[in-house]
């Protein structure tokens, strides 16, 4: 049996570094290739050392599909294409082609240029590896080679992440990468068709979690910042460069359009700018709003969101000022912070996750005293507030698409293990599919059970058809009669007569025959001409011939009589019918006989 | 000139006598009908091959065919049918039968054979098709046929097994249209053992094909049933299996048509029992589809998902246990068991889930809590709203808060729980949804008690810049029960910034309160010293009375008062005196109020708070005494006449000012009766006893007055809605009398003769169209002017101008005074220019050569059809006015008869040196032929009308019927 192996390099049981290998009718891909955030040495990155021990990948891999730009998506491809070695091709959708270099020149600097790494990849690798990128359009089928083809499908979560349905002959697999059922401010819903894939290999951030209504959260997030600058307060809401920055940059965009609000909002500079841009262009990945609205104005083009410098954090009045990082570890985020931090009018909201020991965890905690470098205390005074914006697919989510796909197998990775295990029983639960969760490095395979496509020739069908009743009923299976050729990796089911001619045989006919004896004391001739009339006498509606070469024939059954040679009385009767009579009247006729 | 006039009057001329020749060419259509079936026929013959065969059948086509001769033409088709052996040719030729079969007048029931004969021969699959479908024409078209419906039906059977899809499709559409309503269609005349069977309804044939293999069939089938639905047929519950199955097929259109079959058995069988798959409990088949229904709604096909939650709202039968659910995303998830779990164990927080997204790991979910309780794939409504309503699609958010509206008015308790639901989208993306949410509300907030919190995310949208948004939160506002007096005061605030904030809102605003006021008198009491800001021991200083925020608290407190006869002894002594200004300025913000101790007040009051329905009779009764008093009038010389009439038309415009309901019809009478007065007063002008010569100088005011009669008449007609055919008669009568005054003037001054004839002759016609026109109003007419003109007609048309002149001269001063009836309802259009109110003394600076914006804002009442009639008038001081047309779009209709124009006009002008006020004002376009032509109230001589010849028709013109207002502008030069 045909069989598809599917081994997570990271993101197995695990969020960050995703990376999945898929070998599928002798094809390997691999999904995804990014980066774990918590580490700092070796397994920040997959170990492709299980794939080849030494040596490059190219012979090992048949192609790599990033799903977007996240880095924990797409963090290790220059380290994987340049630096382990990979020319193969690399699928990406439009959008994260263009905005995936940006983010990894981001990360390189920081790791060179700040932590001062040695043996990192450099530019001209990140350059490189986008060189090898084949751009995907949605809902395009691409041939990677004859037989491997992928298609890409809308995924919402970040501007151009994509789903790709991966299909080998009549297997398939479809890796969602990180997706959102919900659509928001700027992008819409995953959507896929009901392509029943053999795997549905899915993300699983949220598998214990039912969200509240989005707009709950939105409204509540508009109010608080409007109450807040009411009161003549400065909010601050640290964020990273791109994907929630957006929609919430949006969402306070119409709300001021809307209220005719005049309070200043600032963005802060940099790496957001030129993501901006892309958005800009990238119209047709956006949600329904954006898209019909464009033509009249580009949503992303900001009428009230300035570009921030460092010299209006003083300024008097409200102001909203969106900065990175978005924890408050460090940076443009952190200086503001502690500006603002004393004054109980100003107020800061957290969009997003913050680990462990940054001070965003520490004030979403509780924590009014913070320690600063140099023993320095800082009270805050202002407004902690918590948002949640992240745009991963739910538990309800999750099953909505799969209700969606209607996968044969399913397979959750990106996830924390206790929370997959729960999904797995609700999933094996409700739809009755195998659910698996491997962990890193664990291989998971699935038997297929793949339909095989073979050619008929129309005549065989149209005789089939005028047989038969009225229609094939799509319900029953049907039986027909045919020859199965197998010639040159291809399957035909052709007519006998066809497949005779075709293979260059000869047609070999097949006769039953039976000898019965008798005892009868006439001439053969006269036992014959008996035996025809008692069979016409019997045997009515069938055609009974007597034929002067001393046989006589009903139907297509030849009955001969002779003498036996030891007693002239006993005669034997020799019947011979053939192959497609084995089943019809012979054995009637036999009754018949033998009585 | 002369020469120009004299050469129109002969255009006239010749028009008129044209009258008799315009039957002529119809007749001669006549001669060259069987000439166009030849002319196919030879077309035919000629065409060599199949692409010019379809050529002259395509162009063929593009012509129409008079009834009488289709059948010969459809004889010709067929006869090239046959012969035909090209597959195009055939499938034009069939489709051109069924084009033909639909030709008014044509009974197609002759064709039947051959269309049905030319089937039974047919080899092209496509063409069957479109032969059935021709059949399908011709059956819809003979539906008082039984016997031809049973062929056709059995032709429908006989295909049914084709392997052609449209084939399939056509029979069974052929079936769902044709297919027998009352009786199961036998199939006698086949014998048993057919492969369809004995006796076999056509449901249970068109159910069999819910399982084609072709997706198309399967939605045709699901059709047909539907059509059978419509026609009348009950469909058999068995289908409900069969169609819930299809809910779950792959295509989008199959899904689309099987919400639909289920929705409709959910309609006809509510409350049969279905069991539960997988399970021994039942319940309620609606229960059931709408369960089905509700999983729709996060179809993958966004169509899908519209039509499931458009269906939904249609289900009101459903219990309300599950259309509670509905709303209900986390009901399986048992979140307040969750919660509560995790307010007690904040060291989860480490784990760092983030979810409901209000709190920092609110509820985090603890798994064993979970595991066998949380069912993620709803099995019945679960938070079917609630997808919806966070649709991608607006299409699907808008027919999901449709839907909420539909289910909270039948169930006040739904209404409740969807409350919070439809404030959230007042938070949508698109204006469109927040708005329809906003009238969503206000429609079952009869149901509903507003708490604080609601109402505080209610109010935040008072800000909203969109004008359409504020409006309709003010409307929902006056229809709004809140709890507690906080809420008033809350709602006061937020309505008094808003006022801050867009000025132009005062109206809007002040009724909004107006309502909030009368509603909630007793939660308004205890906040009044507050809101008056009075002392029980020092004065307070007297508020400024043209501020509008304190003139909206004051309307609050008195609606409040109205109906709390406590309330006026907190009221301070300003506060009575403001009340009686405001009183009499804004009446219809303002109740009367029983004031103790004000004496006159309550007088005067109480006159005007009489019983509301007996001062309009008793108006009516005024109105109508007046009528009768002037129609005593019997001659125009009487004496004494003009000062009756003038009387009369001072009490009406009075009685119109003081009684808004009869303003309409006193303002028409008073209008007439001027015209009259008009008329009168030209009549007696000593100039008819001069000699000619002499009079030239005197006759100015007649020239005056007859060319305002004109002018008053054009009003009376197409000012006032709710005018009968009676009335306009009438109208049109003074417009001849004008008519006629204006011919004696002209004969009596001007002394070329070719003038004279020419305007003798418009005037014959005019007298002639009347005629026409108000054919059936003649009897209503006698003793008139027209009657006695009519009386002379046959002398008049023959005699010479001078004498023409001299007879109309003695009839016009004979003549009586055309007694007015009143119709019903009679209603002035009336438009009030809102924004820009003129008040303004910054200018609009511009550079001139550039253009500016300005910003209108009109209601207009009773105008019928504004999107073809009101245009804007910009009046420059030079002189210079422009008109402009408003865009269809920027009309909106508030109410019934009420409209309100909401639009930009852009202003330009060369350079000023001086900021100068120009004026806007509205006008009523109108043009005699097309409001008499589609005017319903006028359609019963619409059809003379069409005879009549061009020239007379359109009258075209403006009124103006709004007034002016003045804006600054200042374009200034363009600096270099």
């Amino acid at each position: 049996m045909p069989e598809i192996k599917v081994t997570p390099l990271g993101a197995g049981q695990d969020v960050g570094r995703s990376c999945i290998l898929v070998s599928i009718g002798g094809k390997n891909i691999m999904l995804d290739c990014g980066m774990h955030m918590g580490y700092n040495d070796d397994r920040r990155f997959p170990d492709f050392s299980y794939i080849t021990q030494n040596g490059r990948l190219t012979d090992f891999l048949d192609c790599v599909i990033i799903s977007h730009f996240h880095l924990d998506h797409c963090g290790a491809l220059p380290y994987m294409s340049e630096m382990v070695g990979y020319d193969g091709p690399i699928y990406m959708t439009h959008p994260t082609k263009a905005i995936c270099p940006i983010l990894l020149e981001d990360f390189r600097k920081i790791t060179v240029d700040k932590k001062g790494e040695t043996n990192f990849f450099t530019s001209q690798m990140i350059k490189d590896c986008m060189k090898k990128v084949i751009p995907l359009n949605l809902h395009q089928t691409v041939q990677v080679d004859d037989e491997l083809e992928i298609k890409a499908y809308y995924a919402g979560h970040v501007l151009g992440a994509a789903m790709v349905h991966i299909k080998v002959g009549s297997e398939s697999v479809v890796y969602t990468g990180d997706y959102n059922m919900t659509p928001d401010r700027h992008l819409g819903a995953a959507w896929i068709d009901k392509c029943r894939p053999d795997i549905l290999i899915s993300e699983s951030t949220y598998a214990t979690t039912i969200r509240d209504s989005k707009r709950c959260r939105e409204r509540d997030f508009l109010k608080k910042v409007h109450e807040s600058i009411e009161r003549g307060g400065k909010v601050l809401i640290p964020v990273f460069a791109l994907g929630r920055a957006q929609e919430l940059c949006i969402l306070l965009e119409t709300f001021w359009e809307r209220m005719n609000l005049k309070a200043p909002i600032y963005f802060s500079t940099g790496l957001t700018e030129k993501a901006n841009h892309y958005y800009k262009l990238f119209i047709t990945w956006t949600n329904q709003k954006i898209r019909k609205t464009f033509v009249q104005r580009n949503m992303f083009e900001f009428k009230h969101i300035k570009a921030f410098d460092r010299s209006y954090a003083d300024n008097p009045g409200p102001m909203v000022v969106f900065a990175t990082p978005g924890m408050l570890h460090a940076g443009q985020s952190l200086q503001i912070f502690k500006k603002w931090a004393g004054n109980e009018k100003n107020m800061v909201i957290m969009p997003g996750y913050c680990v462990q020991g940054t001070i965003g965890h520490k004030i979403l905690n509780g924590q009014r005293k913070l320690e600063m470098e140099g023993r320095a205390t800082l009270d805050v005074k202002l407004q902690v507030e918590y948002m949640s914006f992240s745009a991963h697919a739910d538990a309800k989510g999750i099953m909505q698409l799969i209700r969606m796909a209607e996968p044969r197998n399913m397979l959750l990775v990106h996830g924390e293990a206790v929370k997959m295990e729960f999904l797995k029983g609700k999933i094996e639960q409700e739809f009755s599919i195998d659910c698996y969760m491997p962990a890193n490095g664990e291989t998971t395979t699935v038997t297929t059970n793949p339909s095989v496509p073979v050619d008929i020739s129309l005549n065989l069908l149209k005789r089939e058809m005028a047989l038969g009743g009225p229609l094939p009923d799509p319900k029953k299976p049907r039986t027909m009669h045919g020859t199965l050729i197998m010639k040159e990796n291809s399957l035909k089911l052709v007519s006998s007569e066809q497949a005779l001619k075709e293979l260059g045989l000869n047609e070999h006919q097949l006769r039953f025959t039976c000898h019965v004896q008798l005892q009868d004391p006439h001439s053969d001739a006269d036992t014959l001409h008996r035996i025809y009339t008692h069979l016409k006498s019997v045997l009515k509606g069938y055609t009974i011939q007597h034929l002067p070469d001393g046989t006589v024939i009903v139907e297509s059954i030849v009955i001969k009589v002779s003498s036996s040679t030891e007693d002239s009385n006993t005669k034997v009767l020799l019947l011979s019918w053939s192959y497609q009579v084995q089943i019809g009247p012979h054995s009637t006729l036999k009754k018949v006989i033998v009585t | 000139m002369a020469a120009h006039l004299k050469k129109r009057v002969y255009e006239e001329f010749s028009k008129v006598v044209q009258i008799p020749h315009e039957e002529t060419p119809a007749k001669k259509l006549r001669l060259s009908k069987p000439s166009k079936s030849a002319a196919l026929h030879i077309d035919l013959c000629k065409a060599t091959n199949s692409t010019d065969a379809l050529q002259y059948l395509l162009q063929f086509a593009r012509k129409p065919v008079e009834a009488e001769s289709v059948e010969g033409v459809v004889r010709i088709l067929l006869e090239h049918y046959y012969k035909e052996t090209d597959n195009s040719v055939r499938l034009k030729i069939a489709s051109l039968l069924g084009l033909l079969s639909k030709t008014q007048g044509f009974s197609p029931d002759c064709i039947v054979d051959d269309a049905i004969n030319t089937l039974s021969n047919e080899k092209s699959h496509q063409v069957l098709a479109q032969l059935l479908d021709t059949l399908l024409v011709i059956g819809t078209q003979l539906p008082e046929s039984p016997a031809l419906r049973l062929r056709l039906v059995e032709v429908a059977y006989k295909h049914l097994s084709d392997t052609y899809f449209g084939v399939r499709n056509k029979c069974l559409q052929l079936l769902g249209c044709l297919g027998m309503v009352d009786a199961p269609v036998g199939k006698e005349n086949e014998g048993p053992g057919t492969s369809l069977g004995g006796l076999r309804d056509v449901q249970s044939i068109i159910s069999d094909y819910f399982g084609d293999q072709d997706p198309r069939v399967r939605t045709a089938a699901l059709k047909a049933m539907l059509q059978l639905h419509e026609r009348g047929m009950k469909i058999h519950q068995i289908i409900y299996d069969q169609a819930c199955r299809l809910l779950t097929d792959d295509y989008e259109q199959v899904r689309s048509a099987a919400v639909q079959m289920v929705w409709v058995l959910s309609q006809l069988y509510p409350e049969s029992i279905v069991p539960i798959p997988s399970s021994n409990e039942e319940i309620r088949l609606v229960d059931d589809a709408f369960g089905k229904i509700s999983h729709m709604v996060s179809d993958g096909s966004w169509m899908v998902r519209v039509q499931a939650a458009k269906t939904l709202g249609s289900m009101l039968q459903v219990s309300p246990h599950f259309l509670e659910q509905t709303l209900d995303k986390k009901l399986m998830s048992d979140l307040r068991r969750k919660r509560t779990a995790h307010e007690r164990a904040k060291e989860l927080f480490a784990s760092g889930e983030f979810s409901s997204g209000r709190k920092w790991a609110d509820d985090a979910p603890k798994e064993k809590l979970d595991t066998n309780t949380v069912n993620l794939i709803a099995s019945g409504a679960c938070g079917a709203f609630v997808h919806g309503l966070e649709d991608e699609m607006f299409e699907v958010r808008i027919a999901a808060v449709e839907a909420l509206c539909h289910l909270a008015r039948s169930s006040p308790s739904f209404a409740e729980k969807c409350l919070d639901f439809l404030v959230d989208m007042f938070n949508d993306e698109i204006e469109e949804v927040r708005l329809q949410s906003i009238h969503v509300l206000r429609e079952i907030s009869t149901h509903i008690t507003l708490r604080e919190d609601q109402l505080d995310t209610v109010l935040a949208v008072l800000e909203d810049s969109s004008r359409d948004i504020r409006e309709a939160l003010h409307e929902l506002l006056c229809y709004t029960n809140v709890s507690t007096k906080e809420c008033i005061q809350l709602a006061l605030l937020e309505l008094l910034k808003n006022l801050n904030k867009y000025p132009t809102d005062r109206n809007s605003v002040w009724k909004c309160l107006k309502f909030l006021g009368s509603r909630h008198p007793t939660l308004v009491l205890p906040l009044v010293p507050e809101l008056l800001s009075t002392h029980p021991y020092f004065d307070t200083p007297e508020p400024d009375m043209d501020d509008p925020a304190y003139i909206a608290v004051l309307v609050l407190v008195f609606n409040a008062a109205k109906s709390c006869p406590t309330m006026p002894a907190l009221f301070s002594d300003h506060t009575f005196r403001h009340y009686a200004y405001l009183r009499d300025s804004l009446s219809h913000l303002v109740p009367p109020l029983r004031l103790p101790g004000r004496k006159q007040v309550y007088g005067l009051d109480s006159v005007d708070s009489g019983p509301g329905s007996g001062s309009v009779e008793s108006a009516q009764l005024f109105l109508q005494q007046s009528l009768n008093r002037v129609s005593t009038i019997q001659n125009l010389e009487a004496s004494g006449a003009q000062d009756l009439l003038d009387l009369t038309i001072r009490d009406l415009q009075r009685l119109g000012e003081l009684q808004t309901e009869l303003a309409g019809a006193a303002d028409f009478c008073a209008t007439y009766l001027r015209c009259q007065l008009l008329l009168m007063k030209a009549l007696q002008e000593k100039l008819w006893n001069m000699a000619v010569p002499l009079c030239l100088k005197q006759n100015v005011t007649a020239t005056a007055a007859a060319q305002q009669i004109l002018e008053e008449t054009y009003k009376l007609e197409f000012l006032y809605s709710g005018l009968e055919s009676r009335q306009v008669a009438t109208i049109h009568h003074v417009r001849l009398q004008a008519k006629a005054l204006q011919l004696v003037l002209t004969a009596r001054t001007r002394q070329g003769l070719d003038l004279l004839i020419g305007s003798c002759e418009r005037f014959l016609q005019d007298v002639e169209s009347f005629q026409r026109l108000f054919l059936t109003e003649l009897p209503h007419l006698q003793d008139s002017f027209v009657d006695k003109l009519l009386e002379l007609m046959p002398r008049l048309s023959s005699c010479k101008p001078v004498e023409l002149v001299k007879i109309l001269q003695t009839t016009l001063r004979q003549s009586g005074l055309l007694q007015l009836r009143l119709p019903e309802q009679i209603h002035r259009a009336t438009a009030t220019i809102i924004e820009p109110t003129g008040e303004s003394d910054n200018p609009l600076r511009f550079t001139s050569g550039l253009v500016v914006a300005l910003d209108i804002d009109a209601t207009l009442e009773h105008v019928q059809d504004p999107q073809n009639t009101v245009k804007v008038q910009v009046l420059y001081p030079d002189g210079q006015s422009h008109v402009i047309h408003p865009k269809p779009g920027d009309f909106r209709k508030p109410g019934p008869h009420r409209h309100r124009l909401i639009t930009q006009v852009y202003l330009s002008h060369t350079a000023w040196t001086e900021p100068s006020q120009i004026e806007v004002r509205l006008l009523l376009a109108y043009s005699s032929s097309s409001t008499s032509l589609t005017s319903p109230s006028k359609l019963g001589w619409s059809e003379s009308l069409e005879s009549l010849p061009a020239a007379e028709a359109a009258v075209e013109g403006t009124i103006p019927f709004s007034k002016a207002v003045k804006v600054f502008i200042m374009p200034k030069p363009a600096r270099r």
